[in-house]
């Protein structure tokens, strides 16, 4: 008997129409058919998805944690992108 | 010379204290790995093996509504496990390694599903004792310190409530039928009682890990902390069902604000974790016999889906 495991499937779920999908889980299936019939069996018992996505879990490619700082570092000094920067008079409206 | 420079693990340590999630890709010591993958393995074995006890009353329902309900509640054990064994597969756990090591019996389970179900008392004392002990155990560790871990309990408990009520309504209707039935309601209760509270784990004094893992936040209250909850939360029950709860020493403890209750038999316990409880065998048994006789299917899944790929690129080649 070969010992060879289904390969493993990212699971991403769009609860309802107007949302984006998100990561719920993974599953073992042995072809994104199967895939996508697992994740509705395993994740979506109780109406929590109307749309389904499965992305076998090798093709997910993932930013190293380690690297964090340096990596999210040009961000941390351009607090003029963000509107509470700027002053408006106070007899400004609407803006 | 003195460094001000904190170690990983101190690192480590400082975030869990400020509760921030631990990922999948973020360092970690080993032992809080190993820790994880044993832990969240336990319990995604103890849902597997959770379904045979009930999977025995499935064509013996007393109605279709209950049928269709235990049905539901058995495949959301399936759900249970599978949630968590992707969980433990984060850390770099193997499902078949997994399976493997349940299956010979390196691998524990909760010691609850070692006891058979003889009646249909039993379902309901397995939905409202069993499943409100497994609550207990599990709310605390939706806040968990490991990410996917936490993620997967949330989802967990989301569904175990309706596991627990569907049990009370069963030991309700039977306390409110004929004699027989209560009687049969109260056999349930006096078997499952001690049993589930056993569920929590040795006590603290005897639960060498306890300290490591409540300082991980892998568990967020001692053993018998959440035993006596137990027991506080399920005595009023118990009594609104009228039935009794099968311990002389039972006490309302007005200082405490808490019930006093007698000691567990804790030589039954330790001889059902070794193996020699009254299902142990039959349990395993069934188990492996389920997953041996489910090869050929995961066999020719497989084979079927490389079959269409080759099919599928000799097309695009032609």
């Amino acid at each position: 008997m070969s010992q060879k495991e289904w390969p493993l499937w990212e699971v991403f779920i769009r609860s309802k129409q107007g949302l984006d999908h998100k990561h719920v889980g993974s599953l073992h299936a042995a072809d994104a058919e199967m895939a996508i019939q697992n994740a509705r069996d395993v994740y979506t018992r109780r109406l929590e998805g109307v749309s389904i996505w499965v992305v076998e879990s090798k093709h997910v490619h993932a930013s190293n944690p380690d690297d964090s700082a340096a990596f999210y570092e040009p961000a941390n000094d351009k607090i003029y992108r963000h509107p509470t920067f700027y002053q408006v008079p106070d007899s400004i409206k609407h803006m | 010379m003195e460094t001000l420079e904190l170690t990983q693990e101190e690192q480590f340590q400082a975030r869990i204290d400020a509760d921030v999630r631990i990922e999948p890709k973020d360092w970690m010591p080993d032992a809080y790995r190993k820790t994880l993958i044993r832990q969240i393995s336990q319990h995604a074995h103890s849902e597997l093996v959770g379904m045979l006890p009930e999977g025995n009353w499935i064509t013996r329902a007393p109605s279709l509504k209950r049928k269709s309900i235990l049905l539901a509640k058995v495949q959301d054990e399936a759900g249970h496990g599978l949630y968590l064994y992707s969980a433990a597969e984060t850390l770099g756990a193997s499902r078949d390694q997994m399976l493997a090591d349940l299956h010979s019996g390196k691998a524990k389970y909760s010691s609850i599903f070692n006891y058979p179900t003889l009646s249909w008392a039993d379902m309901g004392c397995v939905g409202w004792l069993v499943d409100g002990a497994a609550i207990l155990n599990q709310v605390p560790l939706c806040r968990t310190s490991y990410g996917p871990y936490a993620r997967a309990m949330v989802r967990v408990c989301k569904e175990e409530s309706f596991h627990q009520r569907q049990g009370f309504e069963i030991m309700q209707t039977l306390c409110e039928g004929s004699p027989e039935q209560k009687a049969m309601a109260q056999e349930g209760l006096n078997r499952w009682w001690w049993p589930t509270l056993m569920m929590f784990g040795p006590k603290d004094s005897e639960s060498p890990n306890t300290e490591q893992s409540m300082k991980w936040r892998i568990k967020r209250f001692t053993n018998d902390e959440l035993r006596q909850k137990f027991v506080d939360m399920m005595v009023p029950q118990a009594e609104f069902l009228g039935l009794t709860v099968p311990d002389p020493n039972l006490k309302w403890n007005e200082a405490k604000q808490g019930y006093d209750f007698g000691d567990v038999d804790w030589e039954e316990f330790w001889n059902v974790v070794k193996g020699n409880g009254m299902c142990n065998q039959e349990r395993l048994q069934a188990r492996v016999q389920a997953h041996e006789e489910g090869a050929w299917v995961r066999e020719a899944a497989l084979a079927h889906a490389e079959k269409r790929k080759q099919r599928e690129a000799a097309l695009v080649a032609a």
